[in-house]
């Protein structure tokens, strides 16, 4: 089993569920989160005052799916989160040990 | 419609079914259903500007502060102005309508009105003739509970809140009550209609209201010192929404700040309405027009500061000034707060947090010299000269010398502000303390002063 985290525009979430949808992946938990990486953040002006917001809001997302189909998602959520600008976000792939369905004690990628 | 016709029509009956009418009679009848009907017109009005100066302190003042600040001292800050709703009407029933408008020395009044002894429906001849005293008692009150709210926007984020109770306390008793009688009151040094020695115009309350709130922020905000963490990234305004609706609302409230003091349902009342609208359009342009040019883009916080500071600046003028010149001095207003809040604050390093100085201050100041330059007898024909003609008022009607008693008017109130002001703080620091303790203020005043957050958006 693989974790998926993607950190993505939040404009673009939209687009990177119906493209997970497409390909029959139902399961994400999002987190709204602010962050950046080497994009810079912008400029907001209150009454003169100049504060050089760097911290900017993004989207997260997370999904476990069996290894088999990671290729797959991946390329999925980079080609509907791209808009080829500095700051559409990154995605890190992670091996999961296991998974339990709580509902029934599924293990495994029964639980996914 | 009947309510309105039955004076006029039963009254001469009535004297018909008496005596035999006599033409003295009837006209009896008739002046006295006639004043009975200007009085019903006038006492409307001023009952709705009461109201809606009411409404300026709360919602709008504490929405337009509430959203400046950040989000863990958004109840604190609407708190601020909302109790004084309470303790400024206690202070007013008890000595404060007295010490403002009893007929004392130049200075401040005497205990005529203690616990508003005497102020009934029988009309006070000498503020106002066709309203019950008692409006006119309570229409004044709202003026007093707005000025010491429009203070705490110098030192939102950082005072004790029983330090501010009883700094409010005592500014209302030293600064402002003194301030209104020397302006309003008869016989105060400043009253331009009632004995005043220097005649000076104030129809809605710039110098009263605004120079003393304005300077005493001042001189709060650097008595008090700055927030921790200011100037930083993370001190911005939490919610230009909420500042929106709040402005929005002074602007209506104004009206009854404004044209109710003319205190009745007058041409003079219209007058000043229109040049309080109109000052307010042109400030709010004149401030976006200004950021605009010098840091590229046009803010909603600049448009609705820019509107206040034009409420403001016209205040003094608005029962004296034409349409025209009523837009110049709201556009001025609107450029000159813009540079005072950003250009001058920025040089000098204090943090008045929510410009309750480059606001109120220099916008009352402006306002209140320029009254001296655009105060004519074509809007206002209440003074008279000495063979009963209307005097000339400003330099417009060639009373050149009129500017220099509102300098006079405004240099006093800036004096009675710093002084008065300082030495409260200094008494209030000794009793109690003036700024909460470094982590209450980190944590927010909501929590630390009042035990609650604004926001629990998961429950």
């Amino acid at each position: 089993m693989k974790k998926i985290e993607a950190v993505i525009q939040p404009f673009k979430l939209e687009d990177v569920k119906e493209a997970l949808k497409a390909i029959g992946i139902d399961g994400m938990t999002i987190t709204e989160v602010r962050g950046h990486g080497r994009q810079k953040g912008h400029k907001e002006v209150y009454r003169g005052q100049e504060y050089n917001v760097d911290l900017l809001p993004k989207v997260k997302l997370e999904l476990v799916i069996p290894s088999t189909r990671s290729d797959e998602v991946v390329k999925a959520i980079t080609a509907a989160a791209r808009t080829g600008k500095i700051g559409d976000g990154k995605i890190f792939i992670y091996e999961v040990g296991d998974a339990v369905r709580i509902r029934n004690d599924d293990r495994g990628d029964a639980a996914l | 419609m009947k309510i309105r016709l039955l004076p006029l029509a039963l009254l001469p009956a009535a004297a018909f079914a008496q005596a035999p009418a006599t033409i003295e009679t009837k006209l009896a009848a008739l002046e006295a259903a006639t004043k009975a009907a200007q009085s019903a017109g006038d006492n409307a009005w001023m009952l709705t500007s009461s109201a809606l100066v009411l409404m300026m302190t709360a919602p709008g003042l504490a929405l337009f502060y509430g959203g400046l600040v950040r989000k863990k001292n958004v109840l604190a800050t609407m708190m601020q102005s909302f109790i004084m709703m309470g303790l400024i009407t206690v202070l007013w029933a008890f000595v404060g309508y007295s010490l403002a408008f009893g007929e004392g020395n130049p200075f401040f009044g005497d205990l005529r009105y203690l616990f508003l002894n005497g102020v009934g429906a029988e009309p006070n001849g000498d503020y106002a003739g066709t309203i019950p005293h008692q409006t006119f008692m309570v229409y004044q009150l709202m003026f007093a509970i707005i000025t010491p709210a429009l203070i705490t926007g110098a030192f939102a984020e950082r005072m004790k809140f029983s330090a501010m109770l009883l700094f409010m306390t005592l500014w209302a008793l030293l600064v402002y009550f003194p301030m209104a009688h020397m302006v309003w009151g008869k016989g105060g040094f400043l009253n331009a209609y009632l004995g005043g020695k220097v005649p000076s115009f104030d129809f809605a309350g710039g110098t009263v209201v605004h120079i003393t709130s304005g300077v005493s922020a001042l001189v709060c905000a650097l008595y008090l010192g700055k927030r921790v963490g200011y100037p930083g990234e993370a001190i911005k305004p939490h919610s230009l929404v909420l500042s929106f609706i709040g402005a929005a609302l002074l602007w209506v409230g104004w009206f009854g700040f404004n044209a109710g003091s003319a205190l009745g349902a007058s041409s003079l009342a219209t007058s000043a309405f229109v040049a309080t609208h109109f000052a307010a359009a042109t400030a709010a342009l004149g401030w976006v027009i200004a950021e605009w040019m010098k840091s590229g883009k046009p803010s909603v916080l600049g448009g609705i500061s820019g509107a206040v500071a034009g409420l403001v600046a016209i205040t003094p003028a608005s029962g004296f000034v034409q349409p025209m010149p009523a837009m110049f001095i709201g556009f001025a207003a609107g450029v000159v707060c813009y540079l005072m809040c950003t250009a001058v604050k920025g040089m000098f390093g204090y943090d008045d947090s929510l410009d309750a100085f480059g606001v109120h201050g220099a916008g009352g100041t402006l306002g209140a010299i320029l009254t001296g330059v655009f105060a004519t007898n074509a809007v206002n024909s209440a003074l008279k000269d000495a063979a009963g003609n209307p005097a000339p008022l400003g330099l417009v009607d060639g009373n050149g010398g009129q500017i220099l008693n509102q300098a006079i008017g405004a240099g006093i109130a800036w004096v009675l502000a710093i002084v008065g002001t300082l030495v409260i703080l200094k008494v209030c620091d000794l009793l109690i303390g003036l700024r909460v303790e470094r982590d209450h203020e980190i944590q927010g005043l909501d929590l630390s002063m009042h035990g609650e957050e604004g926001y629990i958006l998961e429950s």
